[in-house]
């Protein structure tokens, strides 16, 4: 080997004084919305690989968008023609009923009947689509901000209430934050309320269904912000070493409470593009998009089913919201952001394809707005009447003594004794 | 009877397990095909394959949190965190997840897992490898915390863990796997060969958790020990002559108070011994106890003899260790108050 002589390179230049990098949003309030630097690609351009794809050949699939619903409110392209009107009347119907329930239960944490709540606005179509993805004996380890996968499979909205209540019937005795659910029947994991917990969690739930040699997966729930959690790298290893049956999703929202997605992305490029380093095959889909969220989410799990490995998804949303009940984002971004969100909203894209489809219409649209509003505030009523965490019953002090082992031990007993319950 | 170290005895623990129940599985840095750096799981790989006993990433957060998710879908992980040291990765899937998902869960999801670490000094491990963070896991609500002191215990006690349905810290001290030890650090070791608690039968037993167990009877003062201590203790009451009653407390949490307030109630004196620091250490809870419960029968204050509240050193590992020595005049000290 030849190495070049030593006076032929470029003369370095004395080094100047290194500076500090903080990425921030292109936009905070007061200034004009802007969502340029989004690259979004045309509905049906992004080519649909054989699920057995090496994960090396759709490296740019982390990169694009998955979308099926155009301009026109049309399906097209290969991620088309997965579900049927029957189907996507009843995706549109869940959407909507989350959203109902989500306005009920922002206004009863406002009333004082609660102490928290979490709404879903802009996001319903990623876990209402997901749910119909799986099936029975799957389990989902969510964040907080999935609960359509509850309302998607007929978990009972009073049960829903009665936990945000902390009511008498409440389900998970009064131990829980509001809508930190649990539904093992339901194929819905404990929710922690810790960050990325639980996306390791998903991974080694998916192990035991591999070593038991059964047929279920898991699916793994996260949020933009929380994937720079270390746990999202155990998961991302776990899963890409043992290739374990889950589908890893990540729901970028594009803010993490006041911090905008820039902040944990740094210079991956897209959230998706973790995965690749792992060798996972990694996909960005259209969040706001009913039939391209469920045909990805189908696509993955195919892949899980077929003990080809683990997926990461990316789902490019905009949370429309607050971060919870507790939180007021006109103190960091312009309030008419949401307005400016290029993939609009998903209960109006579903809504204006079924009209297009010709199984839908304004007029019954409406219909079931009212519909659905009145059925959510009749279970309201009902889960007052068993209580609210302002005005009780609620599940008794000594409730709160049980469950913490199997068998209480001597000295829980003893604690019991001395509180008096 | 045969005899077996601490290794063969945890080892042995793990088969007996696994040869029962097809859901305990075994994983952790280096355990599968090199059988783990101690040595603990050697075998078991070949005997049981890679489906059921497997080497991991170094990620002791992916390691707890895996048998997080493990353990909600029915197995019964038995992990290993190479060395208690390197546990605090872990220390979010222990705390916040494994502790408490069979409470907030209503009972849905539970977590019946055995995380096993090596712990304790006495072999030149500095810093990173001789830490005792027992009362970590004490302080926690919804953990079980054991800390054997010998081949027999080591066996049943983990047989009892792996079989409990609530997430339990199984805490090896380490310089007591091939022997017991007293402190004596410059005479040779007795190995479990010739120790009796070196015998360890075959097959299945348990030893309960929650239940301690009298070493050594005597009137004039109440020693509270567990793992290594237990032998210091008892080195330190045969150099002093001191009537020393010596406690092996076996189970952290729960705690034996039964036990305890008996032996204390009867000698009035108590002194209590561990490797760990002193301030906010597992002998705070156990004074606290013993002062609680038996405060107009103790003839002089509970007194602690610990490691010191300095990170674990290297070169001065026997100035920082609480020989026996040490134990020895709080003893005396104990009994002249």
């Amino acid at each position: 080997m030849v190495f070049p002589a030593v006076e032929k390179e470029p003369a370095m230049s004395e080094p100047k004084p290194l500076s500090f990098h903080v990425p921030a949003p292109a936009v905070r309030p007061g200034g004009t919305p802007d969502f340029s630097d989004v690259k979004i690609s045309r509905a049906g351009e992004v080519e649909r690989p054989p699920v057995d794809v090496a994960p090396e050949k759709i490296r740019e699939h982390a990169f694009r968008i998955i979308r099926v619903l155009d301009r026109n409110s049309q399906a097209v392209g290969p991620w088309a023609g997965l579900l049927s009107d029957t189907e996507l009347l009843a995706g549109l119907r869940h959407m909507m009923t989350l959203r109902a329930f989500d306005a009920r239960m922002q206004m009863a944490q406002r009333q004082g009947k609660t102490s928290f709540y979490m709404q879903h606005m802009g996001e319903e179509a990623v876990s209402c689509a997901f749910r119909k993805a799986l099936e029975p004996g799957d389990m989902n380890f969510p964040t907080y901000r999935q609960a359509g996968l509850l309302i998607a499979d007929g978990y009972p909205m009073l049960d829903m209430m009665n936990q945000i209540y902390s009511n008498e019937l409440d389900p998970m005795k009064g131990r829980q934050l509001p809508v930190m659910y649990s539904s093992r029947e339901h194929g819905f994991f404990s929710i922690s309320g810790n960050l990325a917990t639980q996306y390791i969690q998903a991974v080694g739930w998916a192990m035991a269904s591999a070593i038991k040699g059964d047929t279920r997966i898991a699916a793994g729930w996260i949020g933009d912000g929380s994937t720079a959690e270390s746990d999202f790298h155990a998961a991302l290893v776990f899963a890409s070493t043992y290739k374990a049956p889950v589908v890893l999703n990540i729901v970028n929202n594009q803010w993490a409470i006041s911090t905008f997605q820039g902040i944990a992305r740094g210079g991956s490029g897209t959230f998706a593009a973790r995965g690749l380093g792992f060798g996972i095959p990694a996909l960005r889909v259209d969040g706001n998009d009913y039939p391209a969220v469920h045909a990805v989410a189908k696509w993955a799990v195919e892949r899980a089913r077929r003990n080809l490995g683990p997926t990461l998804v990316e789902y490019v949303t905009y949370r429309v919201g607050a971060h919870s009940t507790s939180d007021d984002p006109s103190a960091y971004r312009p309030k008419t952001e949401s307005d400016a969100w290029p993939l609009g909203d998903p209960v109006l894209r579903l809504k204006n394809h079924l009209i297009v489809r010709g199984v839908w219409t304004e007029e019954r649209h409406k219909q079931a707005e009212a519909e659905i509003m009145s059925e959510v505030i009749a279970i309201q009523k009902e889960a007052e009447s068993h209580g609210t965490l302002h005005t009780g019953p609620h599940p008794s002090a000594r409730d709160m003594f049980e469950g913490v082992f199997e068998e209480m031990p001597p000295h829980l007993r003893r604690q019991r004794q001395q509180g008096g319950v | 009877m045969p005899r077996k170290t601490m290794v063969e005895a945890i080892r042995d623990a793990m088969d007996v397990c696994m040869q029962r129940d097809a859901n305990v599985v075994v994983f952790g840095e280096d355990v599968g095909y090199f059988g783990g750096v101690f040595r603990c799981t050697q075998n078991l790989q070949q005997k049981y394959g890679s489906n059921r006993v497997f080497d991991t990433p170094i990620n002791e957060s992916g390691i707890v949190g895996a048998a997080v998710g493990m353990a909600a879908y029915g197995l019964r992980p038995c992990v290993e965190i190479q060395f208690a040291d390197y546990m605090y990765p872990a220390y979010d899937q222990i705390v916040s997840e494994a502790a408490r998902l069979r409470y907030r869960s209503n009972g849905q999801f539970t977590a019946p897992l055995v995380v096993r670490m090596p712990t304790g000094g006495g072999i030149f491990g500095g810093q990173t490898h001789s830490q005792s963070p027992e009362a970590l896991f004490t302080h926690v609500s919804g953990l079980k915390t054991v800390v054997p002191s010998n081949p027999y215990d080591a066996k049943g006690l983990l047989i009892s863990a792996i079989e409990d349905n609530d997430p339990v810290i199984f805490l090896e001290p380490k310089r007591l796997y091939n022997g017991p030890f007293d402190g004596h650090h410059e005479r040779p070791v007795t190995p479990w060969a010739r120790h009796p608690l070196g015998e360890v039968p075959d097959g299945h037993y348990t030893v309960p958790l929650g239940k301690a167990l009298v070493r050594r009877e005597g009137a004039a003062v109440t020693v509270l020990a567990y793992g290594t201590m237990v032998y210091v203790a008892e080195a330190a009451a045969e150099e002093t002559g001191i009537d020393a009653e010596i406690i092996d407390l076996r189970t952290l949490l729960p705690y034996d108070l039964e036990t305890i307030v008996a032996s204390v109630t009867k000698t009035g004196r108590c002194v209590v011994v561990h490797e760990a620091t002193l301030t906010s250490g597992y002998g705070a809870e156990l004074s606290a106890i013993v002062q609680e419960n038996c405060f107009y029968n103790l003839e002089a204050p509970v007194a602690r003899v610990t490691g010191w509240d300095t990170p674990y050193p290297h070169a001065q590992e026997w100035d920082y260790f609480p020989g026996p020595a040490r134990v020895g005049r709080a003893l005396k000290a104990v009994m002249e108050a």
